[in-house]
């Protein structure tokens, strides 16, 4: 690959983990347990399909054949999509949202940190535009890990669930993968391997606090986002966004 | 020279359209647009994005553009990242502006923004009776940049202009 087809991929990888969630916390909106929760998730999708046009806009010119974020975002199908397996997986309940969410912002949180450094100067600029999204969200879904694992016997063991059956998909998320490499070595894309421990770091300090077991180390950890092999969630969740915008090509609001 | 005053017409104009979702403070005040740049005499007009999902940013360009056309400019319309947006670029002016219209405006500076859990949250005074005696309820208000409070003295809910 050139090394334009390399970013293009790098680029469609973070805009379709942000996508992907986003309209994942979009399925929350008028169902929140609470209002001023219903209200939270909402901006939380918000901001994250903002950040994922900034990814996909890029992506764009890059690729420079006239397709643009929208055009990425409606008129790919499964197999294209580069995103982690952790974010398609569904809303199940607030405890399964919020663990989901929770393993994902402490990701993003120190993906941006180090993607503020990138020598590209678009990612850096978005990374450092994002970041302080990222730390109310972070702070948010850390919050509810707390008030979940450390409230009732009940919400303990939604949470202890939640976190025990999202745990396989948490080892993708670090990955360094040929592209990730070549990227890194000119200086655009984040070593992974470096914020790893700052994120497993965190997580225990999280789940500790929030009475919260660590998951089983043994876990047999499932992989396939980065190379478009995804689990059953994802084609349902892209059949719901892109049906519009299918059924009726060009429609304006 | 002719730029110059091109560019001051410009941001005359810019001056009368107001933040949609805000109407008492116009889209500079708020400091959203960066400044007149020129492209080979022709005018660039460089805005920056408040939060990046802001739905009010697709209306702000459409107003610039529409404005500048009613006024037989042509200049094309740029978004720029860097630097990131930022409460700290709204005067004194502009956040007691925010406050007449009800909105409690940001305190502090963007650099001071921490992530620590529970502790950070801001004391916000109401922007109706002034009482200091307010409660955070939502950190996530009716649009990104607002978070939610309750006055427990006037007993009226408000919004605060996050900090960002």
């Amino acid at each position: 690959m050139s090394n334009s087809e390399l970013l293009f991929e790098y680029l469609l990888r973070n805009g379709d983990d942000r996508v992907v969630l986003g309209q994942r916390m979009a399925e929350w909106c008028g169902k929140g347990p609470i209002i001023e929760e219903d209200l939270a998730l909402a901006n939380i999708s918000l901001d994250l399909i903002g950040q994922s046009v900034l990814f996909l806009k890029y992506a764009s010119e890059v690729e420079g054949k006239g397709r643009d974020e929208d055009a990425l975002a409606y008129f790919r199908d499964e197999r294209k999509y580069k995103n982690l397996l952790l974010v398609e997986q569904p809303n199940t309940d607030f405890a399964f949202t919020i663990a989901r969410q929770f393993f994902y912002d402490c990701y993003e949180y120190y993906f941006y940190t180090e993607l503020a450094n990138s020598s590209d100067e678009t990612l850096s600029a978005i990374a450092t535009k994002s970041i302080k999204e990222t730390i109310y969200h972070l702070r948010h879904s850390s919050e509810w890990m707390l008030r979940l694992g450390d409230g009732t016997d009940l919400s303990n063991a939604k949470l202890q669930d939640a976190v025990d059956y999202l745990w396989c998909y948490t080892a993708e998320i670090f990955e360094m993968t040929e592209l990730d490499n070549a990227l890194l070595a000119d200086g655009i894309a984040v070593d992974l391997n470096k914020i790893k421990p700052l994120w497993d770091a965190k997580v225990s300090e999280i789940l500790e606090k929030a009475k919260i077991k660590m998951p089983d180390e043994n876990t047999y950890m499932i992989k396939g986002g980065r190379k478009g092999v995804h689990t059953e969630y994802l084609g349902h969740l892209l059949s719901e966004m892109q049906i519009l915008t299918r059924s009726y090509p060009g429609a304006k609001w | 020279m002719v730029n110059n005053s091109i560019q001051e017409n410009i941001l005359e104009l810019l001056s009368g359209i107001s933040d949609p979702e805000i109407p008492v403070v116009s889209i500079i005040e708020m400091g959203m647009v960066r400044g007149v740049e020129f492209q080979e005499n022709r005018p660039v007009v460089v805005i920056t994005p408040t939060y990046s999902g802001c739905p009010a940013m697709h209306q702000i360009q459409d107003d610039i553009a529409a404005v500048l056309k009613s006024n037989g400019i042509d200049a094309e319309v740029k978004t720029r990242l860097s630097p990131p947006w930022t409460t700290d670029w709204m005067t004194e002016e502009t956040k007691q502006k925010l406050k007449k219209y009800g909105i409690a405006p940001p305190i502090g500076f963007s650099k001071d923004l921490k992530m620590d859990l529970f502790s950070v949250i801001q004391k916000v005074n109401c922007p109706f009776c002034d009482s200091g005696e307010t409660e955070l309820k939502s950190e996530f208000g009716s649009t990104a940049c607002k978070s939610y409070y309750h006055c427990n003295s006037c007993h009226q809910s408000f919004e605060y202009f996050k900090c960002h």
